[in-house]
């Protein structure tokens, strides 16, 4: 009842766009028809000139904003939901927000976990891999369905901003403005190691069977577990995790075992292991390869300036001082680009302390940003 | 770092300020790109935008500034000048404007440089320290506080002090070219003796 008051878009509940036709992907494999699970806030206008969506990261989903369980609210939460609702940054007053899980994804949009049509078991290791253009292009066939021709603007952090960037690319007419958040026009090699590190994680994990371990009635959690510890660290910034836990001792002494000496060794398993209980180590591979292939500049002969001639769209960079796994550099490459192409385009370098995760936090300057720039989208 | 900082004092005397961008509005060409470094709240640029159709952005590193550009749809773009311009290709824009901060970069020589890489021809307006109440401060044994240098010693944001003759000297020494110089004293145009009665230089400049 209070929902007006405290910005919050209320309790929501996910919707699923079947989509019969065959989706051709870019590895050449094509899926015979999909469905996405996804959310909405607010409500479209007359001329569907509001709508807004949201692209998710490595581990997010279609459930961006509000909550399902008014009795345990908090667990139940969006994950961008100190951005999106009515009188906040991403306005629902103002704009039709969408969230949608991307295809391969295991919230109950087609991908591993679910049910392959063609051999009625669940696809496993056999759903194809998906790109970041091809997120895009079924993202498109729901924004049909919804009846959205063109997007007021797509925003995304992380590899959500890929997204936002592929839409200019492969949408261009599509969409008014990208919003690109502590994102990169490509992943650099140290970058990729990261996620090569995580993937033989989970793949050499004794219950990984191949990919087709819902069948054995087991999961590679032990793999996923250290694919997320390792990813936990490379989203803090060193000196944020040495404010937070420096050395201090989980249990005052030290053991001289290989059990938990230190605080920051029980928060990275705490964060594995609740980590490996509810996500899926097929949508994790699968996930962290979209990531590596995404690249526009290679299609443009290396010319990221080329590659970016295409887009029409308005741009809103925004990178964070401390994030050292999609640094400021990365951003700036992107900004450069488009000012060599005379897109209109803004970049904001917000000072924080929190690595890459900053963009999923609320930092007043940050929130300010989006906040105008979205009061600045006319309608 | 700009004393047309959006929330900051704005110090500087509005006639000076708005003689400045006039004399730099006119140097500029209908549906140009344009560069302005230090752009403070935009609000030459939007002026640019408005009547001249540029495509216009401006650097800024002031928060509260890079939302009063957003605020007014100007592009920003928040990075520090003293790293230089780089990941901008050369001639990118066709002027690079810098309106009132050359006194404030401490790399004013490799600035420079970079304006006129990046940029065909850059416009620079800077205060002039020579001007002739400067003189009679210093004379009387005090640094000089006016209305185109309104701050104290101990806090002002300028950290390089130099007069007209000293910056054409500077640029005759670095093969940099001055097109034009408007000088202005109050906002009132002086064409004779800049270096002493003027207190604030507008320069055109390009490669040799």
């Amino acid at each position: 009842m209070n929902d007006v008051i405290s910005g919050s878009v209320g309790q929501v509940r996910p919707q699923t766009f079947q989509c019969s036709e065959p989706l051709p992907l870019k590895s050449g494999a094509v899926l015979p028809g999909f469905s996405l699970v996804y959310e909405t806030y607010g409500k479209l206008n007359a001329d569907a000139s509001n709508a807004v969506l949201v692209c998710h990261a490595l581990s997010g989903n279609h459930h961006v904003a509000g909550y399902y369980d008014a009795a345990n609210r908090e667990e139940t939460t969006g994950w961008w939901d100190n951005l999106v609702g009515p009188g906040k940054p991403l306005d629902t007053n103002k704009f039709f927000v969408v969230g949608v899980n991307n295809l391969g994804g295991c919230y109950g949009s087609s991908g591993p976990n679910t049910v392959n049509p063609k051999t009625s078991r669940l696809y496993g290791a056999d759903f194809p891999v998906v790109t970041v253009e091809d997120w895009v292009d079924a993202q498109a066939l729901l924004a049909n369905h919804l009846g959205v021709q063109c997007w007021a603007a797509v925003l995304g952090g992380s590899l959500g901003g890929m997204q936002a960037t592929q839409w200019t690319l492969s949408f261009p007419e599509r969409l008014r403005h990208a919003i690109v958040i502590a994102s990169a026009p490509k992943l650099t090699a140290q970058n990729i190691a990261f996620n090569e590190v995580a993937r033989q994680a989970i793949l050499t994990d004794p219950d990984f069977h191949g990919g087709h371990y819902y069948e054995q009635g087991v999961v590679p959690a032990r793999g996923l577990k250290l694919a997320r510890m390792l990813g936990h660290i490379t989203y803090l910034s060193d000196d944020q995790m040495a404010e937070k836990f420096g050395r201090s001792l989980k249990d005052g002494a030290l053991k001289y075992s290989y059990d938990t000496d230190f605080q920051i060794e029980s928060y990275l398993r705490y964060q594995g292991e609740k980590f490996s209980g509810y996500f899926d180590a097929n949508t994790y591979l699968l996930t962290t390869k979209a990531l590596d292939y995404f690249d526009p500049a290679a299609q443009a002969g290396g010319s990221l300036d080329a590659a970016l001639a295409q887009a029409k769209a308005d741009f809103l960079v925004v990178a964070f001082t401390t994030d050292w796994r999609f640094s400021p550099e990365r951003s700036r490459e992107i900004m450069t680009a488009l000012v060599h192409n005379g897109r209109r385009v803004s970049y904001a370098e917000i000072d924080s302390v929190h690595g890459h995760d900053s963009f999923l936090l609320d930092d007043a300057q940050y929130h300010a940003v989006l906040r105008t720039y979205f009061d600045e989208v006319v309608l | 770092m700009n004393a047309k900082s959006a929330g900051k004092s704005v110090r500087l005397d509005l006639a000076t300020l708005r003689a400045d961008l006039d004399a730099i509005a006119q140097w500029i060409e209908p549906g140009e790109r344009v560069l302005d470094l230090g752009c403070g709240d935009g609000s030459l640029l939007r002026r640019l935008m408005d009547e001249k159709q540029v495509i216009g952005y401006g650097i800024e590193k002031d928060p509260a500034c890079v939302l009063a550009c957003l605020k007014s749809g100007v592009n920003v773009i928040q990075v520090n000048l003293e790293r230089g311009l780089a990941g901008f290709e050369d001639g990118a824009f066709d002027h690079v404007i810098m309106s009132l901060s050359l006194q404030m970069i401490q790399n004013t020589v490799g600035l420079l440089k970079e304006l006129l890489r990046v940029g065909h021809e850059a416009v620079i307006s800077f205060p002039n320290f020579g001007y002739y109440t400067h003189r009679q401060a210093i004379l009387k044994g005090r640094m000089p506080v006016s209305e185109s240098l309104p701050y104290q010693w101990f806090d002002t944001p300028n950290v390089r002090f130099f007069t007209i003759a000293d910056f054409e000297a500077l640029c005759a020494e670095q093969g940099i070219v001055i097109h034009e110089i408007i000088a202005l004293d109050n906002g009132v145009r002086v064409h004779e003796d800049i270096n002493f009665l003027a207190d604030t230089a507008i320069c055109r400049l390009g490669r040799a």
